[in-house]
């Protein structure tokens, strides 16, 4: 469970990103935090591996305050990814599946079994194995970074707008696969992305949000979808309808 | 021997004459612009043409990689052998010297122009003359004079190995002060030449400094008579 | 042609002269530059006027430093320290820029994504940020090996023996033959070294080649 309490960010220029926002995170469950650009969605999520640091306020993992964790430790034990994967250019796609695996000097040859092994489970045909990522297609590469961030047996994964860079049909894909995935290793998701269909389709809990941190309505997808709480959600409900 | 240099700088004797530092200080200002303004007349337009249409450009490429590779030296000499001692060899050589990096610069900055609007350009009716005119050329401007400020400061240093071979420019001091070991007139001269390049960097600094603000305040205004 | 088979073993000395100055004044300034490019890149505020500071040391005329760095160091003019110290100094002023280009041309989110995996910086460093900055600092090494390459012939004037030593020593017995020689050697060296360092580079960027 991930608990953001009276968390704000404020930066050295004076903009506040997040203020005073509070929420929790089930384990085990997927939550979505949905919102225009400059929502602060983005940084919330990147407070969770203290890529970003809250100027106050905590965000507890399991009862643990992140702020009390050392950084390297805590990013190597969450799963992280990013638009188009954020995969190391030069690196072949196993090398990337097995970065955290190397990082924690795990023996070679279980590395190279647990690279085949999660190359079948996010499927991707093993002949890919030495290749480059300048070698993918996009969708591809998306699977190659959810790879990355399942290396680790992880409790958490962190996705920033993973599928954004995809055209509608890949994305469609990788989204089943991701909910297969999510079942499958019984994963906390916290997945950030500005598509309102995307969120209904993968949370289940979704969080809407608005400028400065703020929440606009958090629940269920079919709360939100009946009972849009502002004009502000509805609009983006119609706005992934058409 | 820096203090001996010093005192040689501070004899207002070595100052004046024919063969004194202000007459070879001038010597080697005008012969640095004379062989940058020589280069240029033909590396600029040279540059915007194959800027603009595109073509050739691996001339451009072969050009500054050979002249990067090319001892001045070598060429000063092997030309002073061909054609006397005279200023004519320096000149030629500074002038391989110089014409590479005034080439690239105005492809360079041909290239820079937002393609989007070039095409704009032809769309509404420009020709091609008129392109270059008022589309390319003000885009390539900053990397042009980018490019000439280098490339004087380049000619400038180099140019003191000119009096290798003739009887020009501050480098006289330097070759001299070895041939007779009146090391304080070689330091002396290595100073002078150092001098003058910083004081050519500030100068092109100062330029660029007042034509920045005379844009900004030329926009200033239209943005003004905009809002009115 | 005379001249050159008479001079065959003074032309190769001449030769191994040259290398012995570049070569390692070219390796030392690769390894002052990417370190400080790296700073550079990192800390703006501190890596633009030391860049700036650094060109400016490359208006300077080399012949004026061949003979001041001696005269404020205290040691000899022909000495292989002084040679060594000015080149590097070129070197450095050449393309240090380059290696904080190439260090600014890392993905930002390469980067990120390294943060995030869990890199420590020192890590980070080796494992990302240098080898992807390697296609970009390559090509400021080039620029860097060839003009090192021919300002050593400078050094003749003061009497540093090289292939320049060919320029000088022609000129002043008037032999044309011995003054193309050193051009022509000097050129082809520079090439071969540049050839050199793409092969390397190829080697050491083996994903930019499988596009």
């Amino acid at each position: 469970m991930i608990e953001f309490r009276h968390v704000t960010k404020e930066y050295e220029d004076g903009t506040v990103a997040v203020h005073n926002f509070n929420l929790v995170c089930e384990s085990h469950e997927t939550t979505v935090l949905v919102g225009t650009s400059g929502s602060g969605k983005t940084t919330v999520m990147r407070m969770v591996n203290r890529m970003v640091d809250p100027t106050c306020g905590q965000v507890i993992w399991d009862g643990v305050d992140v702020a009390t964790m050392d950084a390297v430790k805590l990013r190597r034990s969450i799963g992280y990814v990013i638009q188009e994967g954020g995969l190391f250019p030069h690196w072949t796609v196993a090398e990337n599946i097995a970065t955290v695996l190397r990082l924690e000097e795990t023996p070679k040859g279980k590395v190279r079994e647990a690279v085949f092994d999660l190359m079948d489970r996010t499927g991707l045909p093993r002949t890919f194995a030495d290749r480059y990522p300048g070698q993918l297609s996009g969708g591809q590469r998306q699977r190659v970074g959810v790879a990355r961030a399942l290396a680790n047996k992880p409790l958490l994964m962190l996705m920033d707008e993973p599928f954004g860079a995809l055209d509608p049909l890949v994305r469609r894909d990788l989204q089943n696969e991701m909910i297969r995935i999510r079942d499958e290793f019984g994963v906390t998701i916290l997945l950030v992305t500005h598509d309102m269909s995307e969120a209904m389709r993968l949370g289940q809990k979704v969080v809407v949000m608005q400028e400065g941190g703020d929440i606009v309505q958090a629940g269920r997808p079919q709360e939100i979808l009946e009972r849009p709480a502002t004009p502000f959600v509805s609009d983006l409900i119609e706005a992934a309808r058409f | 021997m820096l203090e001996g240099a010093f005192l040689w700088l501070a004899d207002p004797a070595n100052w004046g004459g024919n063969a004194g530092i202000w007459a070879r200080l001038t010597q080697h200002v005008v012969f640095t612009m004379a062989v940058v303004v020589a280069s240029a007349v033909i590396a600029i337009p040279l540059g915007i043409a194959i800027g603009h249409t595109k073509r050739f450009h691996a001339l451009v490429t072969l050009a500054s990689g050979a002249a990067r590779a090319i001892p001045t030296l070598g060429l000063l000499t092997l030309l002073a052998l061909m054609l006397g001692i005279g200023f004519q060899a320096p000149f030629i050589a500074l002038m391989v010297l110089a014409f590479p990096p005034l080439l690239a610069g105005a492809y360079a900055g041909v290239e820079s122009a937002d393609p989007v609007t070039v095409d704009a350009a032809r769309a509404i009716g420009m020709t091609e003359w008129q392109v270059v005119k008022s589309v390319e050329i003000p885009a390539a401007l900053p990397v042009i004079s980018a490019g000439i400020r280098s490339t004087v400061l380049q000619v400038a240093a180099t140019a003191t190995l000119a009096a290798y071979t003739s009887d020009i420019g501050l480098g006289r001091f330097v070759f001299a002060g070895m041939k007779t070991n009146h090391f304080e007139e070689t330091i002396g001269g290595a100073i002078l030449v150092m001098a003058l390049t910083l004081f050519l960097d500030a100068i092109f600094k100062l330029i660029r400094r007042i034509t920045e603000t005379s844009m900004r305040k030329r926009e200033g205004t239209i943005a003004h008579e905009n809002q009115a | 042609m005379t001249w050159i088979a008479i001079n065959i073993p003074e032309i190769v000395s001449l030769l191994g002269h040259h290398a012995a100055i570049a070569l390692p004044v070219i390796i030392i300034s690769v390894m002052f530059s990417i370190p400080i490019g790296w700073v550079a890149s990192r800390k703006r505020r501190l890596g633009r006027p030391l860049i700036a500071g650094l060109e400016l040391l490359y208006a300077i005329p080399s012949l004026a430093l061949f003979v001041l760095i001696p005269a404020i160091f205290g040691f000899g003019l022909r000495s292989n320290a002084n040679i060594l110290i000015v080149l590097v100094v070129y070197g450095v002023a050449v393309l240090v820029r380059s290696c904080a280009e190439a260090f600014d041309s890392v993905p930002a989110d390469t980067r990120d994504a390294a943060d995030a995996c869990g890199f420590s910086l020192w890590r980070r460093f080796w494992a990302v940020d240098l080898p992807l900055s390697l296609p970009v600092c390559i090509a400021g090494i080039r620029v860097m090996a060839v003009s090192t390459i021919s300002l050593v012939t400078v050094g003749s004037v003061i009497g540093i023996q090289s292939l320049g030593t060919l320029f000088t020593d022609g000129f002043q017995r008037g032999l044309m033959e011995e003054v193309v020689t050193g051009l022509v050697l000097t050129v082809a060296f520079a090439l071969i070294v540049d050839l050199a360092i793409v092969a390397i580079g190829k080697l050491l960027t083996p994903w930019t080649r499988s596009r």
